[in-house]
C-alpha cells in the first residue's frame, strides 16, 4: 500500500476527519495499530469519571428490550423468508429512529433475521420450519437448482471415513452446513480510512498479482480481490441508504462509531459465522472520543451514550440456526467478541477511559452475553482498571479474561481474540475454525478396536481390541497412540475439504476486505474431553480398571478399583497426562498438510458442547458414565478438583499454550463469600488470583461470581432472573435460555466457596 | 524432623486471613462444637503423617501464586495447637521465608502455644464460640476461660487478631452475651476486625460419609437481618465487623 492522501483543507469537521492526529507511517499505509500508538491518551485512573445511562439511552434500550420475552418464548421473533442476506439485501431498520444515535441493523426491522443459504439450504429450511416458518419456494429454487452451497460443496468431498466419524460424533460441531466465523474484519480501517482509501489499497494489492503466472492460487487470489473490492462498494452503498457517505473517513466520534458498525454490519449481513467477533475497538475509538471531548463537542455523557448505542446494537445480532445447533451451543450465542486493555509493545497500558465505557455498559444496561466483553489481562495494567474489571466481574459475571503477557509476544499488541480464546493479529490474520475431536471417544475407540461404544459400529479402521479383563496402561497407550494418529488424520482431511468449500462457495467478501493481503491463516483444530481423558489414563495407571463387556464383545462399561489421581489438584502424576495430550495431538495434527498452508494450531475449548459431547459417549474409565457432561474446555472434571480455584486454575496452567495457540479455556465459578467476607475486599482478592494466575501461565479465565441458590432460583423461576449471565466456556450466556440439562451441568460444576 | 498428621491442604481466598492462602487442615481436635463443618479432622490418628519439609515444600510451590495474591499460610484444622511442635516448625520455616502467617485456632490449647510460635504468627485468627460460659461448654463440650486468657495474652505480646463469632440462632445470637463479647474484645488494642460467620449446613453431607449424626441438623440458619443486628452490635463498640 503506497498512495500518499494529502489531508483534506481545514474547513470544517467533515473535510478535516484526521485534524489533531499525529504520526505519518498510518497515513502512507493502512496501518490501524500505529494510528492508535502516535494518538492514543493511556488512562491510568478510576472508574469515577464515567457515566450512568441517560434516558435517551434507557429509551432505546427498553424499545428492545420490550421484545425479548416474545423472542424467548417463540424461540425467533421474526425471520425474513424470501430475501437470502447481502450487505445491500434490506433496507434500513431502526429502533427508535429520532432517539438511535448509531443506526443500521441487519434487516428491516430490530431482531428479525435474515437466510444466508450460501452455507446450506437444508439448514435454513430446517431452521424455518423449527420456528414455524414456511421456506420460499423461490429461494429453494434458486439454491436447489442454480446457485450450489458450501454445504452441497463439502458432501461431494467428504469420504465415507469422514462421514462415519462425523455421525459417530468422534469429530463434531464441523462448519460445513454453517458458516466457519472466528474471521474478524478489521473494522476500525472504514472509520479511520473510509472505504475509497480502502478500495485504493486493495486494488493495488489486486495489481501486484498481475504479472504472475495464473496458477489455481493467484487466480483464487486475483478473484478474491476483486470480490473484497466489490463487497467494499457495497458497503458503501448500504451506508448510503442510511445517510452516510463512509467513502471517506470518520470526522466525529459518532461517525466513527457509526462507520466501524456499518463495517461490521455489512460482515453480519453477509455471513453467519459461528462467531462473528469485532476485535479490539474500545481504544481506538477513544482517539476519536477524546478529540470530540477536547474540541468541546460532546461531555463524557454524550461519548458513554455512543458507547452504549454501539453496545446495544451488538447485543441484538440474530442469525437463523436450527435446534441441533442450539443444543451445542445454546442461548443463541454471536461471539461478537471485543478485547479491552493490554499492555503495548512499547510498554504503555492500552487502557483508555472507552475501556472504562465499554465495562460500564453492564450497568447502564444491565448484564448480557454479548458483546462478549473479553479483558487481555497482565500484571502491568493500572491498578485502576484492574479493581474495576473485577468490581464488574463480581456484579455482573460477564467478563473473560485472557492473558496478554502470552498474547503479546506471539500475535503482537494489536491481537484481539475470536469467538473465546482464538487469538489473531487484527487485519493480518484469520483462522479457519475446525471444531474441535473427541478425546474421550478415542479413547474407548482405542479398546474397541474401532468400533463405536454406543452403537458397535466400526467407525475408525478395525485394529485388535484390548481383551484383558483389566486394562494394561502400556497396552491402552499404545493402542490410544495409534487410535489418536488416525484422528489427527481424518481430522485435518476432512477441514481441508471444508475450508476448500467454504472459501469457493460462501467466501467471507467483506471481513476479507478489511484484512491485508496475504494473510497468515492458522488451521484451528481442537479437543474435547481433555480431562476425562486424563483421569481415565490415570485409573488405568494409578489404579485397577475393570472392563465389562457386551455379548458381541464391546467394552461397555468400566470398574475403578482403588484410587487415582486426578487432573485439577496440582498432581503432577495426573495432570502431566494432560499435557502430554495435548502436546502428542498437537504434534499428530502438525504431521499432515494442511489447505492454503495454513499453520496448525489446536484450542482446549467445548464452550456448552461438553453436554452433547458427554450426551454421546459412553461409560469411561474415569468411573463417568454415559451420557455425563464432560468438564468444559480444559476444566477439571466436575467435583473432582478439591483444593480450592487457585489450584485447579494452577493444573490448567500446566498445558503450555504453545502446544495450543488456538487457547485453553478455563471457567472458575466462585461464590461471593468465597472471595471474601466483605464486598470491598472481593475485588483486590480477584485481582489478586488474576495476577497470579497469569503470571504462572495461565492463558484464560471466565470468571463467574454466584451462588448456587441463585441458580437453581432462576431454573424454578426464570421469570425473576432474565438478566442472569453467567460466563461457560469461553462466552457469556443467559442462564434462563440454556437448556435443561445444561443448567444441571453448570449447577453441578465445582463451585470453589467458603468453608 | 518433627511430624505431624495432617488432614489435607488446599488454596482458598478471603476467608482463611487476607488474600489467596495456603491452608493446612491439621488433624485432632478437643472441642466437640455442635457446628462443626470438619467432623473428619476430629481424629489426630485420621491424619496422614507427614513432615515439616513435605509441608514446606508445597508451601514453596505455591508461594509465587500468594505472593503476588497478596496473601500467605494459615494453619488450621481440627486444631493446629494441638500438635505445637509441628504447628511451630512450619510457622518459623514459613517466617524464614517471609510469608504471611496466620493461625486459626479457638484458643482452647493457648498455653500450648509458646511466646517463640507466636513470635512467628503475623495474624490470629481466634474462634470465640460464645462468651457465656455454660453456652460455651455445652456447644463445644470444653471451657471458655483459656480462650480468653489467650486473647488477653495475645494483647499483651501485641500479635494482631482477627475474631471469628459463628451465629447459630438459639445458641450464639443472645444479645447480652454478644455485647459481653463485644466489650472485652473492645478493650483488646489488637482487634483488627470481627468476622461474623452465618452458620452453615455444608458440612452436613461429611456427618453423613462418618455415619454421626449432625447435631444442628434441624437448627434453622440466620437470616441477613440477624447477622446484621450482630454486627451492629459490634460495631456499636468500635469493632470493624464484617
Amino acid at each position: 500500500m503506497t498512495a500518499t492522501v494529502q489531508p483534506p483543507a481545514d474547513t470544517g469537521p467533515a473535510d478535516t476527519p484526521w485534524r489533531g492526529f499525529t504520526g505519518e507511517e498510518w497515513q502512507r499505509e493502512i496501518d490501524v495499530r500505529s494510528f492508535i500508538q502516535d494518538n492514543y491518551t493511556p488512562y491510568d485512573g478510576g472508574s469515577a469519571f464515567l457515566a450512568g445511562p441517560t434516558d435517551r439511552t434507557l429509551a432505546v434500550w427498553e424499545a428492545v428490550a420490550a421484545l425479548f420475552p416474545e423472542e424467548r418464548r417463540k424461540g425467533v421473533l421474526d425471520v425474513d423468508t424470501a430475501t437470502p442476506s447481502t450487505i445491500t439485501s434490506h433496507a434500513p431498520g431502526y429502533i427508535d429512529r429520532d432517539r438511535e444515535l448509531i443506526v443500521g441493523l441487519q434487516t428491516d426491522a430490530p431482531l428479525k433475521r435474515a437466510i444466508m443459504p450460501n452455507g446450506g439450504l437444508r439448514m435454513v429450511e430446517n431452521g424455518l420450519r423449527a420456528y414455524g416458518f414456511a421456506p420460499d419456494p423461490f429461494v429453494t429454487t434458486v439454491f436447489g437448482t442454480y446457485r450450489k452451497t458450501h454445504n452441497d460443496g463439502v458432501f461431494d468431498a467428504y469420504t465415507p471415513e469422514m462421514l462415519r466419524a462425523r455421525k459417530a460424533g468422534i469429530i463434531t460441531g464441523l462448519p460445513d452446513a454453517y458458516g466457519r466465523g472466528r474471521i474478524i474484519g478489521d473494522y476500525r480501517r472504514v472509520a479511520l480510512y473510509g472505504t475509497s482509501r480502502l478500495i485504493e489499497a486493495k486494488r493495488a494489492e489486486r495489481s501486484r498479482l498481475d504479472h504472475i503466472p495464473s496458477a489455481a492460487d493467484v487466480i483464487r487470489d486475483r478473484e478474491e480481490l476483486a470480490e473484497q473490492i466489490r463487497a467494499l462498494g457495497e458497503l458503501e452503498h448500504m451506508a448510503a441508504s442510511y445517510g452516510f457517505d463512509v467513502s471517506r473517513p470518520a470526522a466525529t466520534a459518532q461517525e466513527a462509531v457509526q462507520w466501524l458498525y456499518l463495517g461490521f454490519l455489512a460482515a453480519v449481513k453477509e455471513q453467519n459465522g459461528a462467531a462473528m467477533s469485532l476485535g479490539r475497538t474500545s481504544t481506538f475509538l477513544d482517539v476519536y472520543l477524546q478529540r470530540d471531548l477536547d474540541e468541546g463537542r460532546i461531555d463524557e455523557s454524550r461519548a458513554q451514550e455512543l458507547v452504549d448505542d454501539f453496545v446495544i446494537k451488538l447485543r441484538i445480532v440474530r442469525f437463523l440456526r436450527t435446534p441441533e445447533y442450539d443444543a451445542l451451543f445454546s442461548g443463541d450465542p454471536t461471539w461478537v467478541t471485543e478485547s479491552i486493555g493490554g499492555i503495548g509493545e512499547d510498554g504503555r497500558p492500552l487502557v483508555t477511559r472507552t475501556s472504562f465505557r465499554f465495562l460500564q455498559t453492564l450497568y447502564n444496561l444491565g448484564p448480557a452475553p454479548e458483546p462478549n466483553l473479553t479483558v487481555l489481562w497482565s500484571r502491568r495494567l493500572p491498578e485502576g482498571f484492574k479493581r474495576f474489571c473485577a468490581q464488574v466481574s463480581i456484579d455482573t459475571s460477564s467478563i473473560q479474561y485472557e492473558s496478554d503477557d502470552l498474547l503479546r509476544p506471539r500475535t503482537g499488541d494489536d491481537s484481539a481474540i475470536a469467538c473465546c480464546v482464538s487469538a489473531m493479529a487484527v487485519g493480518k490474520q484469520m483462522q479457519f475454525f475446525g471444531a474441535r475431536v473427541n478425546l474421550a471417544k478415542a479413547l474407548l475407540y482405542a479398546v474397541n478396536g474401532g468400533r463405536d461404544e454406543m452403537t458397535g459400529e466400526q467407525v475408525a479402521p478395525r485394529t485388535a481390541p484390548l481383551t484383558g479383563e483389566y486394562l494394561d496402561h502400556a497396552e491402552v497407550a499404545d493402542a490410544y497412540d495409534r487410535m489418536l494418529d488416525w484422528l489427527a488424520a481424518t481430522y485435518v482431511d476432512a477441514l481441508n475439504v471444508i475450508h476448500y468449500m467454504h472459501d469457493k462457495y460462501a467466501y467471507e467478501r467483506i471481513e476479507m476486505a478489511l484484512h491485508d493481503h496475504p494473510v497468515h491463516r492458522t488451521m484451528a483444530c481442537g479437543i474435547a474431553g481433555l480431562s476425562v481423558a486424563a483421569d481415565s489414563l490415570s485409573a488405568i495407571k494409578h489404579a485397577r480398571v475393570k472392563v465389562l463387556r457386551d455379548p458381541t464383545g464391546l467394552a461397555v462399561d468400566y470398574e475403578v478399583e482403588g484410587d487415582y489421581p486426578s487432573y485439577g489438584n496440582d498432581d503432577d502424576r495426573a495432570d502431566g497426562i494432560a499435557v502430554d495430550l495435548v502436546r502428542s495431538f498437537m504434534a499428530k495434527v502438525r504431521r499432515h498438510p494442511t489447505y492454503r498452508g495454513a499453520e496448525h494450531t489446536q484450542s482446549v475449548l467445548t464452550i456448552t458442547s461438553n453436554v452433547v459431547y458427554g450426551k454421546h459417549t459412553g461409560n469411561t474409565p474415569d468411573g463417568r458414565r454415559a451420557g455425563a457432561p464432560f468438564a468444559p474446555g480444559a476444566n477439571p472434571m466436575n467435583g473432582r478438583d478439591h483444593r480450592g480455584m487457585a489450584v485447579s486454575a494452577l493444573s490448567v496452567a500446566k498445558i503450555p499454550y504453545d502446544q495450543a495457540r488456538d487457547g485453553i479455556s478455563l471457567t472458575s465459578t466462585i461464590t461471593p463469600e468465597g472471595l471474601g467476607h466483605d464486598p470491598a475486599e472481593r475485588a483486590g482478592h480477584l485481582v489478586g488470583i488474576l495476577d497470579a494466575y497469569t503470571a504462572e501461565g495461565g492463558f484464560h479465565m471466565n470468571v463467574n461470581v454466584l451462588d448456587r441458590a441463585t441458580l437453581e432460583d432462576a431454573m424454578e423461576h426464570p421469570e425473576n432472573h432474565p438478566e442472569l449471565t453467567i460466563r461457560v466456556s469461553g462466552y457469556a450466556v443467559n442462564f434462563v435460555r440454556l437448556t435443561r440439562e445444561q443448567q444441571l451441568d453448570v449447577i453441578s460444576r465445582t463451585f470453589h466457596g467458603a468453608r | 524432623m518433627t511430624t505431624g498428621r495432617v488432614h489435607s491442604w488446599d488454596l482458598s481466598t478471603g476467608v482463611d486471613g487476607p488474600g489467596t492462602r495456603f491452608v493446612l487442615f491439621l488433624s485432632g481436635c478437643p472441642l466437640r462444637c455442635l457446628y462443626c463443618a470438619n467432623p473428619d479432622t476430629w481424629h489426630l490418628r485420621d491424619g496422614e503423617r507427614v513432615t515439616a519439609d513435605d509441608v514446606v515444600s508445597r508451601i514453596e510451590r505455591y508461594r509465587g501464586f500468594t505472593d503476588l495474591a497478596g496473601g500467605g499460610v494459615t494453619l488450621t484444622g481440627g486444631e493446629p495447637l494441638l500438635q505445637p511442635a509441628f504447628t511451630a516448625e512450619v510457622l518459623r520455616a514459613c517466617k524464614e521465608r517471609g510469608l504471611h502467617t496466620a493461625l486459626d485456632t479457638s484458643g482452647a490449647l493457648g498455653a500450648r502455644a509458646d511466646d517463640a510460635l507466636l513470635a512467628d504468627t503475623d495474624l490470629v485468627l481466634l474462634d470465640i464460640k460464645s462468651f457465656d460460659a455454660d453456652v460455651y461448654r455445652r456447644l463445644t463440650g470444653g471451657p471458655l476461660a483459656p480462650t480468653l486468657s489467650f486473647a488477653t495474652r495475645l494483647q499483651r505480646l501485641g500479635v494482631p487478631v482477627w475474631i471469628r463469632y459463628v451465629l447459630v440462632p438459639g445458641w450464639t445470637d443472645d444479645a447480652a452475651a454478644v455485647d459481653g463479647l463485644a466489650r472485652f474484645l473492645a478493650d483488646l488494642d489488637n482487634v483488627d476486625r470481627v468476622d461474623v460467620l452465618p452458620f452453615h449446613k455444608l458440612g452436613a453431607a461429611k456427618y453423613d460419609a462418618l455415619g454421626i449424626p449432625f447435631p444442628l441438623q434441624d437448627s434453622p440458619l440466620p437470616d441477613v437481618a440477624l447477622v446484621e443486628r450482630v454486627r451492629d452490635q459490634f460495631r456499636a463498640r468500635g469493632l470493624r465487623a464484617l
